[in-house]
């Protein structure tokens, strides 16, 4: 990824700070609980099956369609539930906890994109948000959008000490 | 195998293809197709004729893939005869390719993909692997890019700067995977540089080679970013640099400056210094505000406040840094570093640290974090 090196070269030059954002990824998370609550909020098991496989084609199409565009990297989805495991010691074995059931926030799963900028991310993640729901409406669901941290080596040579 | 010469090779058959008639799209995959049997077979039974070989097995995809299509259409007529070439060209082929790949109806990643693949040379896969995408994405990044350039036609060159631009993105990728995306670049431009004779194209040739001379010293065994100021300078690839030095004062010979010579002269400014206090600040600084006429960037701005931080004192830096938004990328980190020069260690340490929380790198990030904890360390003993 592009980046300014201070003090040495100029390497934006000629581009605008957008243009930084240059096939950036982009994590599109969805929580179980811990984002803000959706629109239509209808929790799934109180949906009819013909909801349900609605949403699932959904998710399928929106996935195949951004393959298509070139800008589809993962997706993924998670059990509920989660272990907790820490170190305890040379020669000791991990000590595990949980599952907590008041966990706040619990993610569901995710997608990675590769796209172009910051705004076709937010996009993106407002068309997933739509996947329907009860009522086969939209559920306007809150997914947090994250950048991934470029790993690029090349011009990341700032001269700040 | 000599995987580069291979990749060479590659305009070049793809040219002889579209004299012959075939259309860029057609004759594009199959080039790919001939490479990624290339590949398969020379290591075992490496042809005497490695262009000969490349035109003739990617006319015979071409033919196959064009009678299937045929068959169906009932065209046979297109592919039996040896077929004439196609209507003299008046720009070079290798440079219409050029032109074509980053053609301005492309997206950046779109124009990055095609080029790599159409001119570089590279496997679809080689690509996926390089920006760490899936193989199946990358494919259709690129036939898409093909759609969205079929029907373009070039009777005069087209922008040599969109392509420079690409060619820029390609180097600042460095490298993941199992191709070096910078190496790569350097070839790309290098053989630009032989198409067509523009001091801008010689300026980006001189400016990835000033940058690629120092990547030995610029990584730390562990990872870690080194600042140029604190770079081992024995470790710059002095070959790298002289060549670099070489093209670039043939291009500014010329008189027709443009923002990638104005670059390369900074970076040939600190390749010059034997050690980061020789440094002629007051000239580079003189460089940046070249490049801000040029350009007018607002990232050319921030960089030059570093500038003038060096050249005149830490507080005229800073004065330079004010006027510019501090939304900026990287806008923190400039502030941090001039207000650690400028003794106001409290300032800087937190700066950083904010710094750090913006990095759009890891290794940025890290660095930053680093620079943070060392003033808070330091503070507090």
């Amino acid at each position: 990824m592009a980046g300014s090196v201070p003090g040495e070269n100029a390497t934006g030059v000629g581009r605008t700070s957008t243009e930084e954002n240059h096939m950036a990824k982009y994590l599109l998370l969805k929580h179980y609980r811990g984002a803000p609550a959706a629109v239509n909020d209808v929790p799934m098991d109180r949906w009819t099956p013909e909801e349900i496989s609605a949403h699932v084609q959904y998710m399928n199409d929106f996935a195949a369609r951004l393959e298509g565009t070139g800008e589809f990297v993962d997706s993924q989805a998670l059990g509920p539930t989660g272990t907790f495991v820490r170190y305890d010691g040379e020669g000791r074995p991990p000590v595990t906890d949980g599952p907590f059931a008041e966990t706040k926030d619990v993610i569901a799963g995710w997608m990675v994109i590769d796209v172009d900028s910051y705004e076709r991310a937010v996009e993106l993640a407002g068309e997933l948000s739509a996947a329907p729901g009860a009522g086969g409406k939209p559920i306007h669901e809150w997914l947090e959008l994250r950048p991934f941290l470029s790993a690029s080596h090349t011009v990341t040579e700032c001269r700040l000490k | 195998m000599d995987e580069v010469l291979l990749r060479s090779l590659t305009p070049g058959v793809l040219g002889i293809l579209g004299r012959r008639g075939a259309d860029f799209a057609a004759a594009e995959d199959a080039v790919q197709d001939a490479l990624v049997e290339a590949i398969r077979a020379w290591p075992a039974d490496p042809p005497r004729d490695p262009k000969g070989w490349l035109v003739t097995t990617a006319w015979r995809r071409f033919l196959d893939a064009t009678r299937a299509q045929a068959a169906r259409r009932r065209r046979e007529d297109l592919v039996d005869d040896e077929p004439a070439p196609g209507p003299a060209s008046a720009v070079d082929d290798t440079l219409q390719l050029y032109f074509l790949c980053a053609h301005p109806s492309l997206t950046p990643s779109s124009a990055v993909a095609l080029t790599l693949r159409a001119v570089g040379g590279l496997t679809t896969r080689q690509i996926a692997r390089a920006y760490l995408v899936p193989e199946a994405t990358m494919a259709q990044r690129i036939s898409r890019a093909k759609r969205t350039v079929a029907g373009v036609r070039f009777d005069r060159p087209g922008d040599v700067a969109t392509v420079l631009r690409v060619l820029y993105l390609v180097f600042n990728e460095g490298y993941s995977g199992d191709v070096d995306l910078a190496v790569e670049a350097i070839r790309l431009t290098r053989q630009l540089a032989a198409a067509i004779d523009h001091p801008e194209v010689a300026g980006l040739l001189a400016l990835m080679l000033l940058h690629h001379a120092r990547r030995a010293a610029r990584t730390a065994p562990d990872g870690s970013l080194v600042p140029l100021a604190e770079q081992d300078r024995r470790r710059w690839d002095t070959a790298s640099i002289a060549e670099g030095v070489e093209i670039l004062q043939a291009a500014l010979a010329r008189d027709r400056l443009g923002e990638f010579q104005a670059q390369a002269a900074i970076a040939a400014l600190h390749a010059d210094a034997r050690s980061a206090q020789e440094t002629d600040w007051v000239q580079i600084l003189e460089w940046y505000d070249e490049l801000a006429r040029l350009t007018d960037s607002p990232i050319v701005r921030l960089n030059r406040a570093v500038a003038v931080g060096e050249a005149d004192g830490p507080r005229a830096g800073l004065a330079a840094l004010a006027a510019l938004d501090d939304a900026l990328p990287r806008h923190t980190a400039v502030a941090a570093y001039l207000h650690e020069c400028d003794g106001d260690l409290a300032t800087a340490a937190r700066l950083y640290g904010e710094a750090a929380h913006q990095a759009p790198t890891l290794a940025e990030r890290d660095h930053l974090t680093r620079q943070a904890a060392r003033l808070n360390n330091r503070r507090c003993r």
